[in-house]
């Protein structure tokens, strides 16, 4: 157990170096010069000259990337060139707002999702099911700002139950993680709908069922937790999806979290902000994978770590 | 870089609501909410240099000079007064007494000492370091071999003596640059290079909260040497808030400013929208939206090809696809820049002659090319009309759509963009007088790697010409200066470095119950409104 811990911590911290080395050699090669960029459009050719010189953009590229990685072991992200704050400082602030929509979209996911899964399931090829699954298709596949936009139409704009964006109470969070969750939601229902009939064709769901147990009592008691395994394991991989989508739904509903700030320096090309918000999203999605697998063998014993 | 909204010389079109009349005094106090899409990212005068910040820096910090509340009128606000030698070389300010900094300390001469040494070091990296080239000393300063500005001299607590190298016409509008607003040393000092997320000044507002990511709040400061201002006890300015969103938070009344305007796609359902009725005030601005036409590359570097894409481009159909927001152009100067030529009449929308002088100039069967825009709206269909318009006279014009960075970066090499619309980075003036259209744009100092003269157009003679209008110092040249300018900018035209397209109009959207003298919601200086002078309504 401790091994397999500690080698997937090496394969990740490799990971992570490997995305860090990417995403430096991408910015890199955008074809904006941020010492321009700071200098200003009334800046002398010398003003530039300083300000390339002070952030060591004119040392060959290997180098830049050694000192970004010797500051970044040192818990230093740089500063903004556009903001001119500490980058580690701006994450910071804004990470809680992020993980806190992700709980929430998390939680909004699992509910729906295994509702209209079990729902789909037992009344399964029925006129229900078959609309509950298109309904979970249309979740799967529809674009996350389009959800976002047309919830914040109907519920936002024209019923006025819940405010249009902002942050701070719960009303606020409830748009944003159903446009996050929506996407986990339809995935989750048809995965529960499809382990569930599997597990409901086991051995012993027959011997329970010919013990006289009672219909719902074998499918909450030992078919759902069975059907249920699937599921851990992929809200593990879910922080993969939710890095990328928090950049669309936090952009669309004004959540103060990592994604607007991504989206914000994506724009204005502001490097130092971009390699920081990528390195912390590749490492959530790292860890959690990391704890989704370290999870599964308590779930079920009949996973073991090699 | 201002790229959008710094404008002068406002005109308000709509009427301001004034309730009672008269009545004004009592209307004092209240909180206001200012919204923004991105986050404001400096307030440190020496460096903030962006649309958004540009006037929120003006309501925490104050400079020697200023403009009159709505217009381009420079008059003296940390000075008193001042004085000019006969040479036009030395300036001396005597300074306003009895002026505190929000930190309680008293301003004194020193301190715009220490601001201006500490904007021309370069260990600032100020945007706005060049804009002092003209202070004795300046080049020793701002390479880091001086400690300060030697130009720059402390005569008393009262009394600064600043020296020129040479004689320079738009001193003055430099002191009332942002960048030469006052900060106090204690204070850079404590917070150093986040002094910028922790200002200190002397002006109207005092900093009091900053929630990363979510608002920024200013306070009344109350010992402000400015008499019954400000006006409001607080402003919110919150960011995060989609452009669309602030509309619809507007009219339901839960804001009262939005601050990135209306968006250009959603501008006529706005306008047209009577529930906003009397909340949008139209104003002109000192921009110049054009194309640049690289001089250097075949065969833009052929008079005859860049006048024939002069009169190809249908400005009237462009102005029409961005809603008439804006008015054609036919120079670079806007008209509201003094030096604008009203009788100028530049190159007249003719696609047959377009065709017959780019036969003449060997390109009967046309060429191909690529246009350069930035990629967000409305640019890109501006750029497509502008492509229908050359293929039109059998210019195949192949558009690269890029993030604005990327399009500034091609603009500063001098062989990679033959074409670009300037759409989203056009130049808006920093200060209201010509000189500052010509240099970084069209003189030979801005045709350098990494400039903005994106025409690569030197013209030696006309560039010397310009440094001798722009000594002109004197204010009883000031007449025949602004003749001189006139001049140069129709003759650069005459060479066609540019295809100049349309002048846009500024348009703020506020909640009625907002009200102020009139102008200052169309400030030249102040964008989007002068947070000074504004007030609460109560008729409303």
């Amino acid at each position: 157990m401790y091994a397999y811990v500690i080698r997937r911590l090496v394969e990740a911290a490799l990971i992570l170096l490997g995305v860090s080395f990417i995403t430096f050699i991408l910015l890199y090669l955008v074809p904006a010069d941020p010492a321009r960029q700071i200098a200003g459009r009334s800046a002398t050719a010398q003003t530039v000259e300083n300000i390339r010189e002070q952030l060591g953009l004119n040392l060959p590229f290997y180098e830049q990337y050694w000192r970004y990685l010797v500051n970044l072991l040192q818990g230093d992200f740089g500063r903004s060139y556009l903001q001119k704050s500490e980058v580690g400082e701006l994450i910071a602030a804004r990470l809680p707002a992020s993980l806190l929509l992700m709980v929430a979209a998390i939680c909004t996911e699992l509910v729906m999702g295994v509702m209209i899964g079990v729902i789909a399931a037992i009344k399964r090829d029925t006129p229900l099911d078959k609309g509950l699954m298109v309904f979970s298709f249309v979740g799967v596949s529809a674009p996350q700002f389009v959800v976002g936009i047309l919830l914040l139409y109907v519920f936002a704009v024209q019923l006025q139950w819940f405010p249009i964006g902002g942050y701070g109470t719960f009303a606020h969070i409830v748009l944003p993680a159903l446009t996050l969750g929506v996407l986990g939601t339809g995935w989750y229902s048809r995965m529960m709908r499809s382990s569930l009939i599997d597990v409901m064709t086991q051995d012993y769901i027959r011997t329970a069922r010919a013990k006289g147990m009672p219909r719902m009592r074998v499918i909450f008691r030992h078919a759902l937790p069975n059907a249920f395994l699937p599921i851990i394991a992929m809200i593990g991989i879910d922080i993969g999806f939710f890095m990328s989508g928090i950049v669309v739904v936090e952009s669309v509903f004004g959540w103060p979290g990592i994604g607007q700030l991504a989206w914000q320096a994506i724009q204005r090309v502001d490097i130092p902000i971009i390699m920081g918000v990528t390195l912390v999203s590749a490492c959530a999605i790292v860890l959690g994978n990391l704890v989704a697998d370290l999870v599964a063998p308590f779930v079920d014993p009949r996973i073991k770590l090699k | 870089m201002k790229m959008r909204n710094k404008l002068l010389a406002g005109v308000a079109a709509v009427a301001m609501t004034m309730g009672a009349g008269g009545a004004l005094a009592d209307s004092m106090g209240g909180n206001i909410i200012v919204t923004y899409k991105d986050d404001v990212s400096t307030l440190d005068p020496a460096i903030g240099y962006d649309w958004q910040n540009w006037s929120m820096i003006k309501s925490l910090f104050d400079g020697l000079m200023d403009y009159k509340p709505g217009t381009t009128e420079l008059v003296p606000d940390l000075a008193e007064s001042y004085t000019i030698s006969d040479d036009g070389l030395v300036y001396t300010f005597n300074l306003k007494p009895g002026v505190k900094f929000h930190n309680g300390r008293e301003f004194v001469a020193s301190d715009v000492k220490y601001t201006l040494d500490r904007v021309v070091n370069p260990t600032t990296q100020s945007p706005g370091a060049g804009f002092f080239g003209a202070i004795d000393g300046f080049d020793a300063a701002s390479s880091g071999d001086a400690d300060g500005l030697s130009g720059v001299k402390v005569l008393d607590d009262q009394t600064v003596e600043i020296t020129l190298s040479r004689p320079d016409a738009t001193f003055l509008h430099v002191m009332a640059l942002n960048f030469a607003h006052v900060v106090p040393k204690e204070a850079v000092d404590e917070h150093g290079q986040d002094f910028g997320k922790h200002p200190v000044g002397t002006g109207a507002y005092e900093m009091t909260d900053w929630t990363l990511g979510q608002h920024v709040i200013f306070s009344r400061f109350d010992d402000y040497h400015h008499e019954g201002l400000p006006k409001l006890d607080q402003i919110t300015f919150e960011v995060g808030q989609e452009p669309i969103v602030a509309l619809l938070r507007l009219e339901r009344g839960e804001i009262d400013i939005a601050g990135d305007g209306i968006p250009p796609a959603k501008f006529l359902e706005v306008t047209s929208n009577p529930e906003f009725d009397g909340s949008i005030v139209e104003g002109s601005q000192l921009h110049t939206g054009y194309i640049t036409l690289n001089t250097q590359m075949a065969p833009f570097d052929n008079l005859k090809v860049r006048q024939a894409v002069n009169m190809a481009v249908n400005k009237d159909r462009i102005v029409r696809i961005i809603n008439g927001r804006a008015v054609p152009a036919n120079q670079p100067l806007p008209p509201l820049m003094p030096g604008y030529d009203e009788s100028y009449e530049g190159f007249k929308f003719d696609p047959d002659a377009a065709k017959a002088l780019l036969a003449e100039a060997g390109f009967a069967d046309g060429f191909t090319t690529e246009l350069y825009v930035a990629n967000t709206d409305p640019q890109p269909r501006i750029a497509q009309a502008i492509q229908q318009d050359l293929s039109n006279i059998g210019i195949r014009a192949e558009i690269k759509s890029l993030a604005q960075a990327n399009v500034i970066a091609a603009g500063g090499e001098k062989d990679q963009a033959p074409m670009i619309w300037s759409g989203g980075m056009a130049w808006i003036a920093d200060f209201p007088d010509p000189s500052n259209f010509y240099g970084p744009i069209l003189g030979c100092g801005g045709a350098v790697p990494g400039g903005w003269n994106w025409s690569w157009y030197c013209n030696p003679e006309i560039d010397e010409r310009a440094i001798a209008a722009d000594a002109m110092a004197d204010p009883s040249q000031a007449e025949a200066r602004i003749e001189e300018w006139k001049k140069i900018f129709t003759e650069i035209q005459d060479e066609a470095p540019w295809v100049p397209v349309f002048n846009e109009q500024r348009f703020t959207i506020r909640s009625k119950r907002l009200a102020g003298p009139e102008g200052i919601f169309v400030d030249p200086v102040h964008i989007p409104v002068h947070y000074d002078h504004v007030y609460i309504s109560e008729g409303n």
